[in-house]
């Protein structure tokens, strides 16, 4: 009955009406609702970066862009600086990157292409369990485990095998580049692992079929054609990982050592822009040192939006387009 | 036969709701007044033991938390609580912030007395190592980096300190016990004055920053040769290793109840408004690491039951609160310092 009326009504319309006429059907109304709920999530984002840059003027006149340069984090002078902090961030983002994507892609690969499906799903709930852990208990975990590990096994086979460039010079205290990356690591694989599969496995089988009929091999299939086929979705969630990495607070601030110092080794401590908000921002008081600190979080926010740019942009020049 | 059957449905109704009105009616007359605290860590499990005791004698609920004394002392001048507390006593700058932004002034109450003590773990040492005070400032400067450097086999004639690197270890977010460490080291170091100063936070020379004093103990206990400061309560509840400092008067002194009271009690002067840093005072069994920790009540409440319920705990927490203090390692307030405070009570208005 509804329908029929529908299509009688329509009838007696032109099709070419202005959008507000058009309003009355669905699809119309769908849009609006469906535009309405992305522009208020960029609304949000907008509110905080806005608040954060209006927050953080005093910093912005006393230190500008130099700012951003300077490795000096003095409150009591009222002397502050960025650069350790940024280092810091970057460098245990990207140790638990090179440890966490090799890492995680394989076990996707197995988990997709070649575990038995009953296996596959029980080891996939497991590990996506691990994506649910709080950070603290990572820290935690880090602290109290992986640190005497790493010092008992990891760190001498590394200075025995490559003490001699700068990547592993100076003593090992325990809190480390290192120990933070590696924990990091652990906490991205998850995520790295359960999109990657889920990507995975939506490759059509039509491409599976078509490589094993020509006589390509199990991993030939896997290496050549599924993978290729998945890798923007890869991406995505190396991208993913990329991000929780650069803003972890917990895990890193109870692993790091919290010394603002910049150096090529990975044995010394140092300190990353979450760690240093977490700590200080509820006893600093000051105007310049309150809007230092948001300054630094809006610094975060430039941070991941640059990394994410310019992998973008690297993976646009180098693979090729059309694949999944 | 089905309008009698409502009917009596009806009835049973009312009834319900009035007994129900009747019992949220009466609640209000039950209620407690409830009062918000924020602040220091340091005192968090005495204060949290208080505010228990104190709720069935007083009628008030308060609810502190334990977020560090700079955050007590920003929720307090900006009004989100109706106290604050500090381990370390508020600057001019402070006291003139919080009159601007709120009209009147604050108040300062010390409510017990504390401590930082240097823990340490030093493999294979028996015995406690005793430190003076420019062992302490170049350990923490990055100027003594040997336990067997000869500043402290001096002091340790009967240990053998043992030839590994001192690793320090401080504390990486803001807090009174960072306060009061540094500002006995500012008081013995002219180096350490100039160069890092005193404050809740500061810019370390050397060590490794942890976080809370869990932080610091769950470093300490593994890195061997490590050193760091840690609240004599902390300390002694899990008993870790501390060691003994050298006074203004020469003794070496093990932090203890009988130290930070004596350090309390050598104490020529109490400023009127109650701000003093008791740290490296002289005096017999003096340790010089105490310090009082402070309650900050603002001068004037404009609700009167809240005024009336602060006043109250203050009183009752300077004369039967001093009873439990020192069962949970914390130090008594001495009489004279109590009998100012029962007069500074009466200027909240």
């Amino acid at each position: 009955m509804a329908s029929s009326t529908y299509i009688a009504d329509t009838l007696h319309r032109p099709a070419n009406r202005s959008f507000l006429a058009r309003l009355r059907g669905g699809d119309e109304v769908s849009y609006l609702l469906t535009l309405a709920a992305t522009v208020t999530i960029l609304l949000v984002v907008g509110l905080i970066v806005t608040e954060l840059w209006m927050n953080s003027q005093p910093t912005v006149k006393a230190f500008g862009w130099h700012f951003l340069a300077t490795s000096d984090w003095d409150p009591n002078a009222g002397k502050f600086g960025a650069l350790p902090f940024i280092y810091g961030t970057c460098v245990t983002s990207f140790l638990a990157l090179l440890i966490a994507v090799p890492l995680g892609v394989a076990s996707a690969v197995f988990l997709a292409e070649m575990a038995p499906p009953k296996l596959s799903n029980i080891l996939t709930f497991l590990i996506e369990l691990l994506a649910a852990v709080p950070s603290v208990i990572y820290g935690l975990l880090g602290i109290f485990v992986l640190v005497p590990l790493i010092r008992a096994y990891l760190v001498p086979v590394l200075k025995g095998a490559f003490g001699y460039l700068p990547l592993f010079e100076g003593s090992f205290y325990g809190v480390s580049f290192l120990s933070a990356g590696l924990v990091l690591s652990i906490m991205v694989v998850p995520f790295i692992i359960s999109v990657s599969r889920e990507v995975l496995l939506a490759v059509p089988v039509e491409q599976r079929e078509a490589a094993l009929a020509l006589g390509a091999t199990k991993w030939e299939t896997t290496w050549d054609i599924v993978l290729p086929n998945a890798s923007n979705g890869i991406f995505g969630s190396v991208f993913l990982a990329l991000a929780r990495a650069l803003g972890e607070t917990m895990a890193v601030t109870m692993v790091i050592g919290n010394t603002p110092r910049i150096t090529a080794s990975l044995m010394s401590p140092g300190y990353s822009i979450a760690a240093v908000i977490a700590n200080e921002f509820a006893e600093a008081s000051g105007d310049l040192y309150v809007s230092s600190l948001i300054f630094l979080g809006l610094v975060l926010f430039g941070l991941t939006i640059v990394i994410n740019a310019v992998a973008r942009l690297f993976i646009l020049t180098t693979t090729r387009r059309g694949g999944g | 036969m089905r309008f009698s059957g409502s009917f009596k449905n009806f009835r049973c109704k009312t009834v319900v709701f009035a007994a129900f009105t009747a019992i949220t009616a009466a609640l209000p007359l039950s209620a407690q007044v409830s009062l918000t605290g924020a602040g220091a860590t340091f005192p968090a499990p005495i204060y949290t033991k208080w505010f228990s005791t104190y709720q069935s004698i007083g009628n008030v609920q308060i609810n502190y938390q334990a977020i560090g004394s700079g955050g007590g002392i920003k929720s307090v001048t900006e009004g989100t609580v109706d106290f604050g507390a500090s381990d370390a006593a508020l600057t001019d700058e402070q006291l003139a912030n919080f009159k601007t932004k709120n009209g009147h002034g604050v108040l300062l109450f010390p409510t017990v007395l504390g401590a930082a003590v240097p823990s340490y773990n030093l493999p294979g040492v028996s015995g406690d190592v005793g430190f003076t005070p420019d062992a302490l400032a170049g350990i923490f400067l990055g100027r003594i980096t040997k336990w067997n450097d000869p500043a402290l086999a001096k002091a340790n004639p009967g240990l053998r300190l043992p030839n590994i690197d001192i690793v320090v270890i401080h504390r990486s977010e803001g807090s009174g016990t960072t306060y009061t460490w540094t500002d006995y080291l500012s008081k013995v170091s002219e180096e350490w004055k100039s160069k890092v100063g005193k404050n809740a936070s500061v810019n370390w020379p050397v060590g490794l920053g942890a976080k809370g004093n869990d932080g610091v103990a769950g470093l300490l206990k593994q890195q061997p040769g490590s050193i760091g400061y840690v609240e004599l309560t902390f300390a002694k509840q899990n008993h870790l290793a501390y060691g003994k400092v050298k006074n203004k008067s020469g003794e070496f002194v093990k932090a203890d109840l009988k130290g930070v009271t004596a350090a309390a009690a050598a104490l020529k002067e109490m400023p009127a408004d109650f701000r003093v840093s008791i740290t490296d005072q002289a005096g017999k069994e003096v340790y010089p690491i105490s310090t009082f920790t402070w309650l900050l009540v603002p001068e004037k409440y404009s609700d009167a039951t809240k005024k009336k319920a602060v006043v109250g705990f203050l009183q009752w927490a300077i004369s039967k609160g001093q009873d439990s203090v020192e069962a949970l390692d914390y130090g008594r307030l001495p009489k004279s310092v109590i009998a100012k405070e029962e007069k500074q009570i009466a200027l909240i208005k």
